[in-house]
């Protein structure tokens, strides 16, 4: 029985139809509508991995204030993620020490382009109080380029949201701003 | 002879409150020997110089200090971790950074120097250009059939300092970890040398940024120690106010961060809100969050601004107000204390032995609180009781802090109900001038007692150590953890809270 089944369909053919052509037009205003919704989505959104590579631990102090109830960074579509893999930027606190130049090179190689570097405090932008110890490379510029710097020893948790608050903004120049 | 009776025979040299004993190398190996068998005195410090070893011991019955020095000899002293063994991490952070080596060390593998600097040890008269990286790789052996490793770090998961933490396994359960550190040193020590005290605070006050004002205090303290100044009345008043706002806006926190471990986030908001509440009352008092640089050696930075007091004081009725319900909730939740209670155990004895003072001393049935012994100013003339429990658990921990917290708001309600009378800053530098002296100081800070000495000559510093508590507090994780869950883990570190910085100098 099960024989004849499979005779008879082999002798019929596929009874799935080729595809029709496709729409050019429709093509194109899908393809827009889902630009403009991942934008909307995912370009209001940022993954942040934070690196330590010298910090007095000052700026990673008021760093985790942002993930707490009163700073919430969430609802701006940014997030601490345990794994450089899925991180779109890296807050780099503190100098960099010789003892932590590989660890922090291998963190920035594992994070995926394109990515944004952002050195938070003094110490990250120049060395700050430490700058010219032998032990130290220096600022994260020494190691990594950097696209962005937030001043301050440590800086306050807002002016740190404030800076990725706006890297979000110039991820997505069409929307209207979330605060 | 007795600990003390050697410490006695040898020549007392000038050092400020206490003098320090110079040694000779026969008496200090009969030191390290008597060590081994007379426990009431801790070692809390061990350090050196380009010449000399010294360790800073303890009565922890009344606080008081004894300060030993031993001559360096063909590079060699006596070590003293097969009586100590928390002396084990000191030895090997000195032959790293002055080329000194414990003879007899319990443990003589690189710490600080991972290989990576130009010229080692950093510290020594002569240091010559790197040329072998040392052998980072080198564990503590394991013998098991089934035991399987988990390495992490140095760079973790969440936003905390990098060290590496070497597990090993049998099954969920932990048999052996071994922490390795070293990753954030800044050469801190060696920036402080041939400054003024007064530069070189900066130094102090970034050791561990949680910790900034207490270090800031006990370098201050060493500081003015070493040239005999009397600071104003109101300076001390307002250094512990700083530092009581730092114990509570960390004990805050680490409490929070403990319960949000044992997934109980709704709890970690509420103490986190409230440690927000301390920061942003502590900016407004004295113009800076974490209160960096506000304590100089001879004062204050600055006096408390006008309305600073009632800021303060309208923060700490907040805290109490909400205190009953996070206590409540924090007791009555079964799925909580299930996680925190027998979890992370440090046997007393051992902790005895390893004098890690702070919370995780006090949670193991330690009175060892350097407000109280030897005591400074102002606490000296205050209401201040011991915190001690005996389950030595991750949930003891977070009792100790509880209870802290409601002492520093008690303490800070006197302190600011009683400010005294603005006076100028002792200016040090006058005193200074070309002298040669030597000074020890210290704070308890949220962690525990810390300790800064300085030796100035010529009016700069010659050479320092700057002691933070983790040193003797670190290997204690180590066993705390052993037969405990990997999932636990969190815990038990966040339950100490030791400070990778303030080891890694
Ligand atoms: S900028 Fe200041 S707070 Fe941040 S790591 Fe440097 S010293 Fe510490």
């Amino acid at each position: 029985m099960a024989w004849t089944t499979l005779w008879r369909a082999l002798r019929r053919g596929h009874a799935t139809e080729p595809a029709a052509p496709l729409d050019e037009d429709l093509t194109q205003a899908l393809a827009a509508r889902l630009h403009r919704a991942s934008i909307a989505k995912l370009g209001r959104s940022l993954t942040i991995r934070q690196v330590d590579p010298g910090s007095c631990n000052g700026c990673e102090l008021e760093i985790a204030m942002l993930g707490s109830v009163v700073y919430d960074l969430e609802r701006f579509g940014l997030r601490f993620a345990a794994s450089p893999r899925y991180a779109d930027v890296l807050l780099v606190t503190g100098p960099v020490t010789r003892n932590m130049e590989d660890a922090l090179l291998r963190t920035w190689r594992a994070t995926p382009d394109p990515k944004f570097v952002i050195a938070v405090g003094d110490c990250a932008i120049d060395g700050g109080v430490f700058k010219g110890s032998p032990a130290l490379l220096g600022g994260v510029d020494a190691a990594l380029p950097v696209d962005a710097i937030i001043r301050g020893c440590p800086p306050s948790p807002t002016a740190i949201l404030d800076v990725l608050c706006a890297l979000i903004e110039a991820h997505a120049p069409d929307r209207p701003a979330a605060r | 002879m007795t600990v003390r009776a050697l410490l006695q025979a040898a020549p007392a040299l000038p050092c400020h409150p206490v003098p320090r004993r110079l040694l000779s190398g026969a008496a200090w190996a009969e030191f390290a020997a008597a060590l081994a068998t007379d426990p009431s005195l801790d070692l809390r410090a061990l350090w050196a110089d380009p010449t000399h070893v010294h360790a800073l011991l303890v009565d922890p019955a009344d606080g008081s200090l004894h300060l030993a020095s031993v001559a360096v000899e063909s590079g060699l002293y006596t070590a003293l971790s097969p009586a100590r063994p928390a002396a084990a991490w000191f030895e090997r952070m000195i032959r790293d950074l002055w080329g000194h080596t414990a003879a007899d060390g319990l443990d003589l593998r690189p710490w600080l120097d991972h290989g990576a600097w130009t010229a080692s040890p950093p510290l020594a008269a002569r240091p010559s250009p790197n040329v072998a990286a040392p052998d980072l790789k080198e564990f503590l052996p394991v013998e098991g059939a089934d035991l399987h490793r988990i390495l992490v770090g140095p760079v973790h998961a969440g936003i905390i300092e990098p060290g590496h933490f070497h597990f090993t396994c049998d099954g969920e359960t932990v048999v052996r970890l071994e922490i390795r550190l070293g990753y954030l040193h800044k050469g801190t020590l060696g920036l402080l040398r041939g400054k003024s005290p007064r530069t070189a605070a900066r130094f102090a006050a970034r050791l561990s940024g949680d910790s900034t004002v207490a270090h800031s205090i006990a370098f201050a303290r060493a500081a003015e120690a070493a040239c005999q100044a009397t600071i104003p009345p109101r300076a001390t008043a307002l250094r512990a106010v700083m530092a009581e706002l730092e114990r509570l806006a960390n004990h805050l926190g680490d409490i929070g961060a403990i319960v949000n471990d044992a997934a109980f986030p709704l709890l970690q908001s509420r103490f986190v809100w409230q440690r927000e509440a301390v920061l942003r009352a502590s900016d407004a008092a004295f113009g800076h969050r974490l209160m960096m640089d506000l304590v100089i050696p001879g004062g204050v930075a600055s006096d408390i601004t006008p309305d600073g007091a009632g800021i303060i004081l309208s923060v700490l009725e907040g805290l109490e107000a909400e205190w009953p319900r996070l206590l409540a909730s924090h007791a009555g939740s079964a799925s909580l204390q299930d996680r925190t209670r027998t979890t992370g155990h440090l046997d007393p004895q051992l902790a005895a032995r390893f004098a890690p003072g702070g919370v995780i001393g006090r949670a193991s049935g330690r009175n060892q609180d350097c407000r109280l012994h030897p005591g400074y100013p102002p606490y000296d003339g205050m209401t201040l009781g011991a915190i001690t429990r005996q389950d030595g658990d991750v949930e003891a921990r977070i009792q100790v802090r509880m209870a802290e917290v409601m002492a520093s708001i008690a303490l800070l309600r006197q302190l600011l109900a009683t400010l005294p009378e603005l006076a100028p800053n002792a200016v040090l530098a006058e005193r200074l001038q070309g002298v040669t002296a030597e000074g020890i100081g210290w704070a308890e800070g949220f962690r525990g007692d810390i300790w800064h000495w300085l030796r100035i000559e010529g009016g700069l510093i010659a050479h320092a150590f700057l002691c933070d508590p983790s040193w003797r507090q670190w290997p204690l994780l180590e066993a705390a953890v052993i037969g405990n869950i990997v999932a636990d883990f969190p815990l038990c570190n966040k339950s100490f809270n030791c400070s990778y910085s303030g080891v890694d100098l």
